[in-house]
């Protein structure tokens, strides 16, 4: 067969995508602009390769905090907050924020990562502060629940969902849903309202956010044993529409299918947030054009003139005066410097802090499985419609791989008209996920818009027509899974636990990658560490 | 064939030449009137231009030498599918083409050039065959019989029952159907019959399509979406803007939805402004939100201590066509040229939230609120930011829907204001284009009683005034939800309420 128009490279790429996505494999032949962006995997590669010059500078500082992600910035808030302020931030990247991190062009702001967060359960007091701080939560209404800031909260309407060929409002699957589904549907609610509500035999709400925070009951534990999927068996939910709602909040939340994650983080998803506003619904989320990008930048700001980019620590070590040394490479400069500290938090990856820290080089490394993602961000001539019901912020495809797009210009207050920017996002996670990362470094720019333009064209047709730029990001070590036996397990408690002057701060010692999390671990780590400075 | 069957062809085709011709006379001067108003210069421009083209048509009729029955069947066919489908091309392109005249006029002339060009021809393939002088006064009979036909025709059956479109292509096809008889009967003396028949058939299917298809041709050409004839007609990048004009009314509709009819928008702006800006201390800077006809603003004007009005429209279009088009600046008194009037073309939210200065008096003259983008403008995030850039002992006016077919939807944006901290005052009036219509005076602090009404108003005096802030049970206060951002709860219930009205 001759195919004039399709070279066998593009010919391929849509094959991988097909099989991805299962899309259809017609594609415009035009080249779209744009390009890859993204964490730098040559100072990646180079951290983990090694072969750093030995420092040739030496600065003295109270604290040194290692990785600028949303743990790093929270950490550094605290101290600037509690007063200390002999301290730096070193990143590794050309700017802070990690899955938070965002970009912008001249129709809209748009996330990278993350890009809401919900209303936070009273548990959640370190982040219910923070909001109170940055005038999200603008006040109280008679009965004490928090007055939320109206622009942040996501706009109506939120959610729809692409099945049958229309648009339907919400998420769980209306269109076609049999009576069966129906009962299931109430069924499930009715069963994730009573885990909301529930307290185990230690008093705690059974799920919480943080999530140590939540009971160690083994009436809730034991669900961290099974797999979601084999939850809904035992309880016999059969529907398939249930099933697929669940396995779409598993990949959207964790990165996972839920024939991947535990049971308990599963249900976390549906049961751990019970924020309340006094002006929305409990289920309301926080968003921005620019995503959890808006939190990061006011985190920054507290302590922005502490914030050393472009630094990659590659050496951290108790030192012989109690304190710790900090070896870190200048990629401007070319050279290494070391940094004397008092303490220091370590806000990466596990799996990164592993390499650096030199108390856990030698260790066995610890079971943490990364999800890789793609995130894309489409601009577009105008905001695509639809049969059925109207543009929402969450747009997601029923039939589907991806988990839909959000509309990074749904909060903005004018009325929409012209350009628009889409965040299209998919959790690679139909495989092993080295295997998934492999594939995910292996395509090109242009096979990345042939997969998200494959995915976007079954629901939106005139895409290609309206299409004028695609950047897409590929994160290898998107974000933590929370697979069986993760949340529980002691290994992971102990994780958190300091080594001398040595703190962990990051989200996945929580197994759950989320902003609240992050956040928390980095306030608290800071205030350990401001609580060992304070002279005695 | 006969000489005599063949006169009387000829002279039944003058005939329906006759009646066609002053058809689609009729149908220019109808349809120009219909677009551009003033039906008495239309009429006599149309017919005035239509003669003098006959003229350029009988005077061009020399030039035909030789084949002259030819000539004359292709004469009758291109009316036919030019005059046929006039009414069409008209109304499909008269939203669409900018110089609207030129494309009428240019039709006109053609379609007159054509028929005059058609009974010099029957002439003089009839000289031979009839006496002169019987053949003029045969000639002519049949021709002002075939024009008193069409012009009882025209308004009696054709327009009411067929509509203007469906008429023209009528005609159309019978004007093709003379021609094609000729060929016809005539086939032997006709040079290269069979070309011309297959032209004339091409023709005929294409005028039968077309008669077929008007209403949908209507459909698309918006004509026939509104009652009254339509005068202008755009898309801007927010909205589609008609005009229409009926005798002296003048209606503006956006997206299908009617702003303000000519003959009772007094009623709607007095009612909008005064209940209001009578009662404010001071009203040195007044803002108008939306409302880029500059109607409410005309009624502003109408207080000599108002310095400066700001007027924030989002569609350039429609306040630069009401500063500039004749009988719209008639209309709003040249309230938008007004040396005391600022008129910015942004969107009314982003531009709140970036004013410092404080106003007097404040007026919300949006679209209902059908859609989740306009719904924006009625929730209590925009109210925070209204109230922030009003002055503490001054106002502002929402109209606010219909509190008798949107019953819950005008008490939701009372509620609303309730909870964004204003004293509200809620009131209604009767608009006989609208209906019951609902405004809501909203202020930090409890207004004056004493209303300072201005001299000359149609309607509002101290007695009507106090009436409209009755509300009769059917209208009465109903429990609603606050319309915020993360709602939309207004959208929502304005959409269900006025479901219920229209099916």
């Amino acid at each position: 067969m001759n195919l004039p128009d399709i070279t066998r490279r593009r010919f391929l790429g849509v094959a991988a995508g097909a099989a991805l996505l299962a899309g259809c494999s017609r594609r415009s032949t035009r080249a779209i602009p744009g390009e890859m962006v993204g964490p730098s995997r040559e100072r990646g590669h180079r951290l983990r390769d090694g072969g750093f010059p030995a420092a040739s500078e030496t600065e003295r500082h109270g604290v040194v905090i290692i990785g600028g992600g949303i743990a790093g910035l929270a950490a550094a808030r605290q101290l600037t907050k509690s007063g200390h302020e002999d301290f730096f931030l070193l990143e590794l990247e050309d700017r802070t924020g990690g899955n938070a991190s965002h970009g912008a062009n001249a129709v809209s702001a748009y996330p990278w990562g993350a890009h809401y967060v919900s209303l936070p359960p009273n548990d959640a007091r370190e982040v219910i502060e923070l909001y109170e701080e940055l005038g999200l939560i603008a006040g109280r209404d008679a009965t004490g629940r928090p007055i939320y800031e109206e622009t942040a909260l996501v706009a109506d309407p939120a959610e729809r969902l692409w099945i049958l060929g229309r648009w339907q409002e919400g998420l769980l699957p209306k269109i076609g849903a049999t009576d069966a589904d129906q009962r299931e549907y109430a069924a499930f609610t009715g069963k994730m309202a009573e885990y909301k509500a529930a307290r185990g035999n230690d008093g705690r709400r059974a799920f919480t956010i943080p999530v140590d925070r939540s009971s160690r009951d083994e009436a809730f534990t034991a669900l961290d044993r099974i797999t979601m999927t084999q939850w809904l068996d035992a309880q016999g939910y059969r529907s398939e529409r249930l099933r697929w709602y669940v396995d779409y909040a598993c990949r959207d939340d964790f990165g996972g299918t839920r024939d991947q994650v535990s049971a308990w983080a599963g249900i976390h998803y549906f049961a751990a947030r019970d924020g309340v506003a006094a002006n929305a619904e409990n289920d309301v989320v926080l968003t921005w054009p620019e995503g959890n990008g808006w939190l990061e930048k006011k985190l920054r700001e507290t302590s922005a003139s502490r914030i050393r980019t472009g630094l990659v620590a590659w050496n951290i070590a108790p030192a012989p005066d109690g304190g710790v040394w900090i070896d870190a490479f200048d990629f401007r400069r070319e050279q290494s410097i070391r940094f004397e500290a008092r303490a220091a938090i370590v806000c990466v990856p596990r799996f990164v802090a592993q390499r650096l820290c030199a108390p856990l080089r030698g260790q066995p490394a610890a079971p943490l499985e990364y999800g890789p993602w793609a995130v894309a961000n489409l601009t577009l001539s105008e905001r695509p419609g639809g049969r059925g019901f109207a543009p929402a912020w969450d747009n997601v495809f029923f039939d589907s791989r991806s988990l839909g797009y959000v509309n990074a210009s749904h909060q903005r207050l004018d009325r929409e008209a012209g350009p628009a920017v889409i965040t299209w996002y998919s959790a690679l996670c139909d495989g092993p996920a080295a295997a998934e990362r492999a594939k995910a470094f292996e395509r090109t720019h242009a096979d990345w818009c042939d997969l998200v333009l494959a995915d976007l064209r079954r629901v939106h047709p005139e895409i290609d027509e309206l299409v004028r730029r695609i950047d897409v990001c590929a994160w290898g070590h998107g974000m933590i899974k929370p697979v069986p036996g993760l949340i529980t397990s002691a290994a992971r408690q102990r994780m958190a636990d300091p080594i001398g002057p040595i703190h962990f701060a990051h989200s996945d010692l929580s197994g759950l990658s989320i902003f609240e999390e992050a956040y928390t671990r980095g306030v608290l780590a800071a205030s350990a560490v401001a609580a060992s400075l304070r002279p005695a | 064939m006969t000489d005599r069957s063949t006169r009387l062809l000829f002279l039944a085709s003058v005939f329906v030449i006759a009646t066609c011709g002053l058809i689609y006379e009729l149908i220019a001067g109808t349809l120009a009137s219909y677009l551009l108003g003033d039906s008495v210069t239309q009429f006599s421009t149309v017919i005035g231009v239509y003669l003098f083209a006959m003229g350029i048509g009988s005077w061009f009729s020399k030039y035909v030498g030789r084949n002259i029955l030819g000539t004359f069947i292709q004469t009758e066919l291109f009316i036919g599918l030019i005059g046929g489908s006039s009414a069409a091309v008209l109304f499909l392109l008269f939203a669409q083409v900018n110089s609207f005249r030129v494309l009428l006029y240019a039709l006109v002339l053609l379609i007159g050039a054509l028929v005059g060009l058609e009974i010099p021809l029957l002439l003089r393939i009839l000289k031979d065959r009839l006496a002169f002088k019987d053949l003029v006064s045969k000639v002519f009979t049949f021709d002002y019989i075939g024009a008193l036909l069409a012009s009882l025709l025209f308004p009696l059956v054709l327009v009411p029952h067929l509509g203007l479109v469906r008429a023209g292509f009528l005609f159309g096809i019978l004007n093709v159907l003379v021609g094609l008889l000729t060929i016809w009967l005539l086939r032997d003396q006709v040079a290269w019959a069979r070309g011309h028949a297959g032209t004339g058939l091409l023709i005929l299917v294409f005028l039968l399509t077309g008669f077929a298809q008007s209403d949908r041709i209507m459909a698309w050409s918006e004509g026939a979406t509104y009652s009254d004839p339509v005068i202008h007609a755009r898309s801007s990048a927010y909205q589609r803007i008609i005009l229409t004009r009926s005798g002296n009314d003048l209606r503006l509709y956006l997206n299908g939805n009617l702003q303000f009819s000519q003959r009772d928008e007094y009623r709607y702006h007095e009612a909008l402004v005064h209940p209001g800006l009578a009662r404010v201390p001071r009203r040195e800077r007044v803002l108008v939100l939306g409302g880029g006809d500059g109607l409410a603003v005309r009624e502003v004007l109408k207080y000599p201590d108002v310095r400066e009005v700001t007027l924030v429209d989002l569609d350039a279009q429609i306040t630069s066509l009401f500063s500039t088009q004749e009988l719209l600046v008639d209309l709003n008194a040249g309230a938008l040229k007004s040396p005391k009037v600022r008129v910015i073309n942004q969107d009314a939210f982003t531009w709140l939230k970036q004013q410092t200065g404080k106003f007097d008096f404040i007026i919300a003259d949006f679209p209902d609120p059908s859609n989740f983008s306009v719904g924006k403008l009625y929730t209590t995030a925009f109210y925070r930011e209204v109230r922030r850039v009003l002055h503490p002992d001054g106002a502002v006016v929402i109209q606010s829907t219909s509190p008798y077919v949107a019953r819950k939807s005008f008490w939701c944006v009372v509620h609303t204001l309730d909870a964004s901290g204003f004293v509200t005052e809620p009131y209604h009036v009767y608009v006989p284009s609208f209906g019951e219509w609902g405004f809501v005076i909203a202020s930090p602090q409890p207004l004056a009683a004493v209303a300072d009404l201005p001299p000359g108003l149609r309607y509002l005096t101290p007695e009507t005034l106090a009436g409209l802030f009755r509300f009769p049970p059917d209208m009465g206060d109903v429990p609603t939800e606050i319309n915020r951002l993360n709602n939309q709860a207004l959208v929502r219930t304005f959409e269900e309420e006025w479901k219920q009205y229209v099916h």
